[in-house]
């Protein structure tokens, strides 16, 4: 799950030369959030006596953080555009209820509740978007009147009330697991062949793109820092999933997830549409001159936000197996934070996907870890904060250095 | 002479150009002192040095102000001492009132409190002296440029100016205005003020200059008279002016071309372009023009001419609006209304502003190659990463953009090279007719040389070239014909042979 094609645009440098030490530190700015994972990882697993890494807590994990992840794809695509989102979060709540009324008071099979409820995103995001895009409002501003409305009409929707249980169908969106096609019981071999599967098919990608950059005489990495970097990823990926499997196997959330983070890798690094996105973010008046159709992508960026902080909600639901009218509140400053920490600039043009993930997964696994030993909600929101504040300071220093 | 200001020997380098070279200019007390030169001739550069823009120890020379040598660090140490700039661009805020803008900096206030009264009476006593008749507390965004202008002169006059500095003050007045304008200079003489007036306009320095320094190419080439001794007005030789403006070795500056010139191929007609924030206003009128296989042609002006705007007009209506007009290519109408239209009709355009228009700066030269036409190095819709490789390399080869690799971010190039990624970026869109604003703008000599081969090149191929450049010379150079631009309309039309810098600029002049 971690850096395998971010190799556009990462040889700024060349000649960086020398060893693993003297390339690691021009790259600090790519790689130091993965290695700050990496140690918090760790620092948690030390503190918590192992309890972090733990079958049933490492499957919380990524349930507890599947909606901020799939957001915070979405919200990377909205920020490199040069905008921002705030109304994820009442339109996870928006949505969790549209499905509970489906559901539960209408008794719509779960087959039809979810395409209705992705396009009631996609809608949203569009009522939002066209004024952003074609009518030049600021999405500050349009999307802080959606984060009201969306809330408004959530309490609305739900009557004030908490609306469920959901059918079981619908609660396999977050609580299902991929079933064991071997055996009955643990561990589940399917899971760990697919972790395996998944860190060979990484090493392998990460050799190829080396090997053509290689050809091209354009590597300036280092052999023994690709061997060890993909090393390490590959074993913390089997490790994961053997994790995982010795408990129940991968949650349905965390294969939608992997999914979902492959599509979006490969739309920013290899479409046409990912690289107008960039373009259109780092300069927009120039984007435009180029015969890019800017409106139009920044529309379709907050769409397909839309549809994802939906699928969203319908996870979150599914996970509390209840719509409340409080769902999602401060998940927008979450998913925004993750983004962020994960190297995207505010100005637009710049971030990757595999930063947001990782971005992500620092958030959520500081809330599991702090939660574990015990530290109060308000200590925990302090040091959120100046985790958040700390990595944007990290990176506008490497910028600056880089000139 | 009792001079009140002496700049001695001033030269101002920027990588790669020299701006100012050992330019040395004596300004007398209580005259006008008119500054002529073509754009991009110094002009501006030697005002920013008087007045601290560029800080003391940023260029070699010395400052003798008011018989003294001064080092000014800032544009604020300037001030102090009565020297005051009015830029061409007027630094007013529109939603301050007249009063809050000329005391904007200098509040008339008793520890951080202002004194609204005091500041409104002074406010009106210095537009009384101006001659604006408005309300000290009107918002100045109400006004039109004409009185703004008089605004930024009341706020010089607030800081007791001696020595007021006026870049293009007329550029953009109506001829009413202007007159008033010039008026008031005068009147400023009578009370001991002395201006500096940088213009174009001959008429209106022959009207009002004592005396006129022309400047060139970041020398001062001579200084006229614009009095004779017993202090009377004597009329200047404007061919003389005109002449010392543009005469300069042209020899071996532009390679060599032999136009083969085919059919017509762009035709645009009529075409007519109203201004996007004043609804009254046409800021193109009524231009027609041609270019053929393997033409050259050159658009002339000064800044402001409008040749930027009909270029952006016609490039998918990127400026500009109530549009009108007809634009053909090989005698078909073409369909021109957006930047993708008129691409895929088989247009480019190359910006004056590469930095803030033509360039995805924090990307790389390979992302900015291919940026307007990525269907070439795509297949339904990804990204063929060998192919744009190739792609680049090409374009670097061909270019000679000199970088270790295509990966190279484009914000750490230089001007030429800068200027290479965006002419790349267009020639792998494979356009019939380019139109290139200003090219060769802010880059050194040698880059502007290899610019000149590829537009030849280009022309060879059988392109259309529409060339639009405030240096003259470059453009007869250049060009097979030259349009003549000023005010937002053709003033005339000159076949290379029969053109001159001389004819081009009394076309503008005169127009």
């Amino acid at each position: 799950m971690t850096s395998t094609t971010d190799n556009e645009g990462g040889g700024g440098k060349p000649g960086g030369g020398g060893g693993i030490g003297a390339f690691l530190k021009g790259h600090l700015r790519e790689y130091g959030m993965l290695l700050a994972l990496f140690a918090i990882m760790l620092f948690f697993q030390v503190v918590t006596d192992g309890t972090l890494m733990r079958p049933v807590n490492l499957t919380n994990l990524f349930l507890q953080n599947s909606y901020i992840i799939i957001m915070a794809l979405g919200m990377l695509l909205v920020i490199v555009a040069g905008h921002i989102d705030l109304s994820v979060g009442s339109v996870v709540a928006f949505v969790g209820g549209l499905a509970a009324v489906m559901s539960v008071h209408w008794g719509w099979p779960t087959w039809m509740v979810v395409p209705v409820c992705l396009i009631a995103g996609i809608v949203i995001g569009a009522a939002q978007g066209y004024w952003i895009a074609y009518w030049k409002i600021p999405s500050f501003i349009v999307t802080l009147a959606g984060m009201l409305v969306f809330r408004g009409l959530t309490l609305w929707l739900l009557e004030g009330q908490s609306v469920g249980p959901f059918p079981p169908s619908f609660q396999q969106l977050s609580t299902g697991f991929v079933g064991d096609v071997f055996t009955e019981g643990r561990p589940n071999w399917t899971a760990a062949l697919l972790g395996a599967a998944g860190a060979a098919a990484i090493v392998w990608m990460a050799a190829r793109a080396r090997g053509r950059r290689v050809r091209y005489g354009i590597e300036d990495e280092p052999l023994g820092f690709f061997l060890a970097k993909n090393g390490l990823v590959a074993a913390a990926i089997v490790y994961v999933a053997w994790l995982l499997a010795t408990y129940r196997g991968l949650p349905n959330v965390l294969m939608t997830m992997a999914v979902l983070i492959c599509a979006y890798t490969f739309l920013m690094n290899s479409t046409v549409v990912g690289r107008r996105i960039y373009a259109v973010g780092g300069n927009y008046k120039a984007a435009k001159l180029s015969g890019i159709n800017a409106e139009r992508l920044t529309f379709l960026t907050f769409c397909n936000m839309g549809m994802l902080a939906a699928l969203a909600g319908l996870i979150f639901a599914a996970r509390l197996n209840t719509a409340t009218p409080k769902a999602g509140v401060s998940f927008e400053l979450d998913v925004i934070a993750a983004v962020f920490i994960g190297g995207a600039s505010m100005s637009g043009g710049v971030g990757k996907i595999i930063g947001a993930v990782v971005g992500a997964f620092i958030m959520g696994v500081m809330n599991n870890g702090m939660s574990l030993l015990g530290v109060g909600i308000d200590y925990q929101q302090v040091i959120k904060g100046l985790v958040l504040l700390s990595a944007v300071i990290f990176d506008v220093y490497n910028r600056n250095k880089a000139g | 002479m009792d001079a009140i200001l002496e700049m001695r020997g001033i030269t101002k380098s920027f990588p790669g150009v020299k701006a100012l070279d050992n330019v040395s200019l004596t300004v007398a007390r209580g005259e006008i002192h008119a500054l002529c030169g073509e754009n991009g001739a110094g002009k501006s550069t030697l005002m920013k040095v008087l007045s601290g823009v560029y800080p003391h120890g940023s260029f070699d020379g010395e400052l003798v102000y008011e018989g003294e040598p001064v080092a000014f660090g800032g544009i604020t140490d300037s001030e102090k001492r009565g020297i005051i700039i009015i830029h061409q661009e007027l630094a007013l805020v529109p939603e301050l009132s007249i009063a809050e803008n000329i005391f904007l900096g200098n509040e008339v206030a008793a520890c951080g409190v202002i004194d609204w009264p005091e500041t409104n009476a002074r406010a009106e006593a210095l537009l009384a002296k101006v001659g604006l008749r408005e309300r000290a507390a009107a918002p100045v965004g109400g006004l039109g440029v004409g009185k703004q202008q008089l605004v930024e002169i009341a706020k010089a006059l607030s800081k007791e100016v001696r020595l007021l500095i006026l870049d293009e003050p007329t550029a953009a007045l109506q001829e009413a205005d202007s007159e008033k304008l010039l008026d008031l200079l005068m009147e400023f003489r009578a009370q001991g003020i002395t201006s500096i007036l940088i213009s174009h306009k001959l008429n209106e320095i022959s009207r009002v200059a004592d005396r006129i320094t022309v400047i060139r190419d970041g020398t001062a080439v001579s200084t006229i008279d614009g009095r004779d001794a017993s202090g009377a007005h004597i009329p200047v030789e404007e061919a003389r002016i005109v002449r010392d403006m543009v005469g300069r070795d042209m020899a071996h500056r532009y390679p060599e071309r032999t136009p083969k010139i085919g059919r017509t191929l762009l035709e645009v007609s009529n075409w007519s372009v109203g201004h996007p924030t004043d609804p009254d206003r046409e800021a193109i009128r009524d231009v027609s023009f041609t270019v053929a296989e393997g033409e050259v042609v050159g658009i002339a002006g000064l800044m402001g001419a409008g040749r930027t705007e009909l270029a952006m007009s016609l490039f998918g209506r990127s400026w500009g609006r109530d549009i009108r007009g007809e634009a053909r290519l090989k005698g078909e109408p073409i369909d021109v209304s957006t930047v993708r239209r008129a691409v895929d009709a088989g247009l480019a355009y190359v910006t004056e502003d590469r930095k803030a228009l033509g360039l995805v700066l924090d990307d790389t030269i390979l992302r900015n190659v291919t940026l307007a036409h990525l269907e070439g190095v795509s297949e339904r819709g990804v990204i063929d990463g060998t192919r744009e490789r190739q792609v680049a390399e090409k374009y670097r080869e061909a270019l000679g953009i000199r970088t270790p690799s295509v990966f190279q971010k484009t914000v750490n190039l230089s001007g030429g090279n800068q200027q290479k990624v965006v002419l790349g970026k267009w020639l792998f869109a494979d356009p019939q007719v380019l139109i290139l604003d200003e090219p060769t703008r802010g880059i050194d000599v040698g880059a502007k040389f290899e610019i000149y081969n590829i537009v030849n090149e280009l022309a060879g191929q059988g392109r259309g070239i529409v060339m639009i450049s405030s240096e003259m010379p470059e453009l007869l150079g250049m060009c097979d014909r030259i349009y003549v631009m000023n005010e937002g309309a053709f003033a005339g039309e000159l076949a290379a042979h029969e053109a001159s810098q001389e004819k081009i600029m009394s076309m503008i002049v005169r127009a």
